[in-house]
Formats: C-alpha cells, sequence, structure tokens
C-alpha cells in the first residue's frame, strides 16, 4: 500500500497526486477506525462476559439469598440433610478461604520476593538462568500435581513431625495453644495454606524478577556509587521503583491462592466446622463447591452459587483495597 | 502407595466415554446408536463389566456416565437420558409425579473401613452404635471402652481416631447414614439421613476412591466404602454385629441373606432400603441401586433397547456381579420387575 502510493507521488502530476494521496489517507483512516472498533469490541466483550457471569450468579443465587438472606455469612451450620428446609451457612468457607489465603501470602510473599531479589541483584550470572527457568516451571505445574503431592509426601511428614511438635510446644500457652490444637491431622488447614504457599510463590517470584529487571541500571549504580549496600539499594531504589508492578504480583498470588479449588479440596478435609484450630480440617468457597455442586439440588444448589458470588465479591473487595493501598503509597510518595 | 486409590477410576472411564462418544460422531451409520445413561457411581464397576460384555454378544453399546445418583436423578426427569441410576431410591410419590418406574438392579454392600497398626482385615468388630458414637465424635479415641468390650482380645492404641467420610453427596453416604439412623438414636436426632448431611466430625474425602485412598495413607483412621473398593484397595474392613447379634464377615453369603429378607412385592416402586434386616446372617449395611426409566418415553426404540440390556444383565449378568462382590437380585424379584416392565413401560 505505501509502496503504491510512493510510486504514485514520485510520478502522477499535482492533480493526481492530491487525489492519490487523499485515497491513500482514506485508506489509512479506514484501517485506523477498524483497528479501533475491534479493539474496542474486545474490550466490550470483557465487560460483557463480566457482566453476564454476575447476572448468572445472581439469578442462580437467588433462592437461597431470599431463604437466607444476610444470615448465611454468619452462620457456621451446614446442613443441607434437612429437607425441606435445609440450614446453610457461609461462615467455615469464607473463614477457610481467607485464613488459608492469609498464611499462604505470609509464607510465600517474602519468600517470593527474595528469591526474586536474589535472581535479580546477587545471583552468579550462570545460576540465573537455571533458577529462574526452575521458577517458571513450577508455575506451569498443573495443581492437582501438588495436592497429590502434598497428600502423598507432605502431609505424612506434618502429621507424624511438624505438628506433635507443634502441639506439645504450645500446649496451655493461651491464644497460641488453641491456635496449635491436637490431634494432628493429615487433612488440614494448615497442610492446605501450606501447600497454596508453595503454588502461589512462583507466580511472584516470576513477576517480581520481571518488575526488578526494569529498574534502570544508572538508578542501582548511582545508589552503589554513593556507598549503599545491596540491601539499601533493594529497599530504597528497587523496592520503590517498581512497587506497582511488585504489589501486581501480589495481587495475583492472593488471586489464584483465594481461588484454587483442586489441591485445597484435596487437602483440606472438607470440613465445615470452625473449630479454631490451624490443624483441624477445614474447607473453602472454592473447595465446597467442588465437593458438592453435582449432587445438590434446589435450595443446596442455589447456596453454593451464591457461595460463588461471595469469592466473586471476595476477590474484588481485595483487589479493590489492593488497587487503594496502592494509589495512596503513590499520593504519599508524590505529594 | 497404591495410586489407583487416589487417582479416581472415574476419570479414566470417562476419558474412555469421550473417546467412545467421538468415534461414534465420526462414524453414525457404522453401528446402532449407544443406550445412554447417567447417575450413581456405586454401580459403576458392575454396569461399565455388563456394558463390555453385552456390546461383545450384541453390538449394542452402553455409555453410562457415573456423575452421581442425584446427577442421574436429573437426568433422567429432565429426560436427557435413556435411563437413570440412583442409589437412594425415590418415593411412589416422586415417581408418580415424574412419571418414572424404578426398579432395583443390583445389590451391594457397604463395609467399614479401618487403618490401626497391627490390625488384619476382619480382625475388628463393631456394632451399629459403637460406629454411630465414632461418627458423632463421642467416641474419640481407639481404646474407648466400647470398642474394647467388642474386641477383648485386639490390642487397640491409645490414639485419636481419624473419622474419614464422604465430602460429595453420595448414595454411598444416603445407605450408611440411613442405618446409623437405624442404630441410633441420637444419629438420628442430631445429623439425620440425605446424600450429603451435616458431619459432626471428620475430614471429607471425594468417591468411594478418595475415602479408601485416606484410609489407607492416615493412620488410626476409619471410613466406609462400597466393598469393592474395600478388596481392591486391601484395606481391613471390620466384622459387624448385625440386628441378631451376631458378630459377621462381610461376604457375598452375608449380602445375599440381608438380601433375602427384603419384601420387594409389598415396597411401592420398590422402595425398599435392606440396612440392618431381622436375620442371623444378614449383613447389616446392604443396599440396592436403582434403575429409573420413564413410563412413556420419548424414544421408544432406544427404551426398548435399554430394557433389552437389562433383562440380559438380569439373566446373564450374575456371574459377573459377583466376581465384583455385587449380590445378583433374586429370581423371584427379577420376575416382578419384569411384569412391572410389561405394565408400566411403553417402550414397544
Amino acid at each position: 500500500m505505501t509502496e503504491i502510493a510512493r510510486t504514485a507521488l514520485t510520478r502522477a502530476s499535482p492533480a493526481q497526486e492530491t487525489a492519490s494521496r487523499a485515497r491513500a489517507l482514506a485508506a489509512f483512516k479506514l484501517g485506523d477506525s477498524t483497528f479501533y472498533w475491534m479493539t474496542r469490541l474486545a474490550a466490550l466483550a470483557v465487560l460483557g462476559v463480566l457482566g453476564g457471569i454476575i447476572l448468572t450468579l445472581v439469578i442462580g443465587a437467588w433462592p437461597a439469598l431470599q431463604a437466607f438472606g444476610a444470615d448465611f455469612l454468619w452462620t457456621q451450620r451446614w446442613a443441607p440433610q434437612l429437607q425441606p428446609d435445609p440450614v446453610l451457612g457461609a461462615l467455615g468457607p469464607i473463614y477457610g478461604t481467607l485464613l488459608t489465603s492469609f498464611i499462604a501470602m505470609t509464607i510465600a510473599a517474602p519468600v517470593g520476593v527474595g528469591v526474586a531479589i536474589f535472581l535479580t541483584e546477587l545471583c552468579p550470572e550462570s545460576l540465573r538462568r537455571p533458577v529462574g527457568m526452575a521458577i517458571e516451571l513450577l508455575a506451569g505445574i498443573p495443581s492437582i500435581i501438588y495436592g497429590m503431592w502434598g497428600f502423598f509426601v507432605l502431609a505424612p511428614f506434618l502429621t507424624d513431625h511438624f505438628q506433635p511438635a507443634m502441639i506439645r510446644l504450645f500446649d496451655g500457652v493461651p491464644v497460641l495453644g488453641a491456635l496449635f490444637a491436637g490431634p494432628p491431622s493429615y487433612l488440614s488447614l494448615f497442610n492446605a495454606s501450606l501447600v497454596l504457599a508453595i503454588m502461589v510463590l512462583p507466580f511472584i517470584t516470576a513477576i517480581a524478577r520481571d518488575v526488578f529487571a526494569t529498574v534502570p541500571p544508572m538508578l542501582k549504580e548511582s545508589a552503589y556509587g554513593m556507598g549503599c549496600t545491596t540491601w539499601e539499594v533493594v529497599r530504597n531504589v528497587v523496592i520503590p521503583y517498581t512497587r506497582v508492578g511488585l504489589i501486581g504480583g501480589l495481587m495475583l498470588g492472593l488471586g489464584r491462592a483465594l481461588g484454587e479449588t483442586m489441591a485445597v479440596t484435596f487437602i483440606i478435609g472438607n470440613s465445615f466446622k470452625i473449630t479454631g484450630s490451624l490443624f483441624a480440617p477445614g474447607t473453602t468457597i472454592s473447595a465446597a463447591i467442588a465437593s458438592e455442586f453435582a449432587e445438590s439440588d434446589g435450595v443446596h444448589q442455589s447456596a453454593l452459587i451464591l457461595l460463588g458470588l461471595l469469592l466473586f465479591v471476595l476477590t474484588f473487595f481485595v483487589l479493590a483495597a489492593a488497587r487503594l493501598m496502592l494509589r495512596r503509597i503513590e499520593r504519599r510518595q508524590g505529594g | 502407595m497404591n495410586l489407583r486409590t487416589i487417582f479416581p477410576l472415574r476419570a479414566a472411564f470417562a476419558a474412555a466415554a469421550i473417546a467412545a462418544a467421538a468415534a461414534s460422531l465420526a462414524a453414525p451409520a457404522a453401528h446402532a446408536a449407544d443406550i445412554t445413561g447417567a447417575g450413581a457411581t456405586f454401580p459403576y464397576p458392575i454396569y461399565s463389566k455388563w456394558a463390555d460384555a453385552y456390546k461383545k454378544e450384541t453390538g449394542t453399546g452402553l455409555n453410562y456416565q457415573s456423575l452421581g445418583s442425584g446427577a442421574g436423578v436429573k437426568q433422567i426427569q429432565s429426560r436427557t437420558v435413556v435411563f437413570g441410576a440412583t442409589d437412594a431410591p425415590l418415593s411412589a410419590a416422586q415417581l408418580e409425579k415424574d412419571g418414572l418406574v424404578q426398579w432395583p438392579q443390583v445389590m451391594g454392600a457397604i463395609v467399614p473401613v479401618v487403618n490401626v497398626d497391627g490390625l488384619k482385615p476382619g480382625e475388628l468388630t463393631l456394632d451399629g452404635a459403637t460406629l454411630a458414637d465414632i461418627y458423632l465424635g463421642k467416641i474419640k479415641s481407639w481404646d474407648d471402652a466400647a470398642i474394647r468390650k467388642l474386641n477383648p482380645a485386639a490390642k487397640l492404641p491409645a490414639a485419636p481416631i481419624t473419622v474419614v467420610r464422604r465430602s460429595d453427596g453420595s448414595g454411598t453416604t444416603f445407605v450408611f447414614v440411613t442405618y446409623l439412623s437405624q442404630v441410633s438414636a441420637e444419629w438420628k436426632s442430631k445429623v439425620g439421613v440425605g446424600t450429603a448431611v451435616e458431619w459432626p466430625v471428620g475430614v471429607g474425602a471425594r468417591g468411594n476412591e478418595g475415602v479408601a485412598g485416606n484410609v489407607a495413607q492416615t493412620r488410626n483412621s476409619i471410613g466406609y466404602v462400597e466393598y469393592a473398593y474395600a478388596k481392591q484397595n486391601k484395606l481391613a474392613h471390620a466384622a459387624m454385629v448385625n440386628r441378631a447379634g451376631k458378630t459377621l464377615q462381610p461376604s457375598s453369603q452375608s449380602f445375599q441373606a440381608a438380601a433375602a429378607n427384603a419384601d420387594w412385592a409389598k415396597a411401592a416402586g420398590y422402595n425398599l432400603i435392606l440396612t440392618d434386616q431381622p436375620g442371623e446372617s444378614s449383613w447389616p449395611i446392604t443396599a440396592a441401586t436403582f434403575i429409573l426409566m420413564p413410563k412413556q418415553p420419548k424414544d421408544k426404540a432406544s427404551a426398548a433397547q435399554a430394557l433389552k440390556f437389562f433383562a440380559w444383565a438380569f439373566e446373564k449378568g450374575d456371574k459377573m456381579a459377583e466376581e465384583l462382590d455385587y449380590v445378583p437380585m433374586p429370581d423371584a424379584v427379577v420376575a416382578l420387575i419384569k411384569a412391572t416392565w410389561a405394565k408400566d413401560i411403553q417402550a414397544q
């Protein structure tokens, strides 16, 4: 197209020249607007799908919303066998979801960011690629594999060695004693949290490594030139420079932890009771849906859809809170 | 560790079913249409075995999706399959409302399985009340007086019991909790009966294979599975004290004895549960699994084909069922069922 336009420009008379130039410009314009509308349509499609999902969830959850109302949020009982009026409450799954995600992030965030700092700032060049690739491979392992590993390898170790030791250590201590109360269990909130931590770690590391690589070398070298230690460079140059991307990576990890289903269903024990102990079985929203959906009907099924809606809302609030936090930090730094 | 206990067998079967479906799509004229059915997972091993043999003999295949009893009922109610299968029988009124016919196709038994160091299959004896108390969380330790009283000779550890139960809704659960409700007033009032219930204690695992896997893996645990799963996974089953007060090992004889007691002729829609039957040699947790078909099928030809398959299974499937530790229906009951077909299903 441009080739033709150029030959036309060099050879034609002025009048022809103007005409062909107009034609070429019109063609460009057409291309531009096509491109504009296609991308716009793609963006709108995302909104459409999102709206559709919300609408479907609300319609599906409506019978349960009518039956339980706001009580659904703070009822701990989950008794689908009481027909025709089952008592169903989301407190157990919400508690399990928040607790496992919180523990997983507490472990995975410092370790994941630490790995990324090591890889970008301290790692010898020869190790960088193999370790980086190993991290990416970890991110690609299907979640059921983590679940099986957690069940066959991690769970026996934790139940036979780690949990009894912790139970003995904190026996009789207020708060901590209740948190680490026995008996040890293969399937527990704690085991699920640990597997979740390992699952979200590569996400956090991969993103943190990529954003750390965007720090201009000039900034870092200036800091080193002023006599900063590596810790000071990371603390005062690298992290402040990349905080938006870094928090984005953490949020992605948290999103995965909140929604992870298969691995968690495998090792969390699927119990709706809240005992307060980390070593007791529990459940999460997605594990409850995965376990019970196939065999549910009526209000029971509607309650499971309502759980799905709650997870949706929960994730939305977590992401919104992260955005808000980010804006606040930026305002403080800017002002 | 036996990986099969944890890899749901069902997934492999589902893959095979999808492959078969794809093949049938590719060559629609090659053979007659398959019979489609969906429902309970409990009888799945025997249905697929029958289907293989039947296909070899007649060329007609069976496409059975083992999605669970609830899904089976739902699919036959919406008439998306030729037949549905369920472990929890529908009431006569419900059958009437949905225009369905129900009959028992084969029977099986549920056994408690335990994983306690030093205890071999059949060495532990439990009765209904003790089992209910374990599942209620009242008996917490293996050396509890109630368990010791039933097993004076056994060496029982002073270790907490890990209770394993189903996390998904299940016909196996329905039968098991029906039994617990019959033998324990407290279970009946506190928990009750359903395909999914509010478990007082324990960890939930998915499917019979999930419970088997968890019990195999977890020391000092107890679970309940369909007998074939206990046998395949070489789990230590418990002997049970039945209603007549006799201690029994699970076996085809004790399952058949429980079935022989049942009075199918009097039960409308064959709505009968075989748990806690009288009789000296009746295994206490025996169950039938049911087939559902519409009285007025949309597609009469495929309904006739399905009935032909079930008649064949009654006639020639007994040995295969016994090989997998299912209990075939007695001949007298089969005659009743065939009369019901002729009377109620307008297939021909």
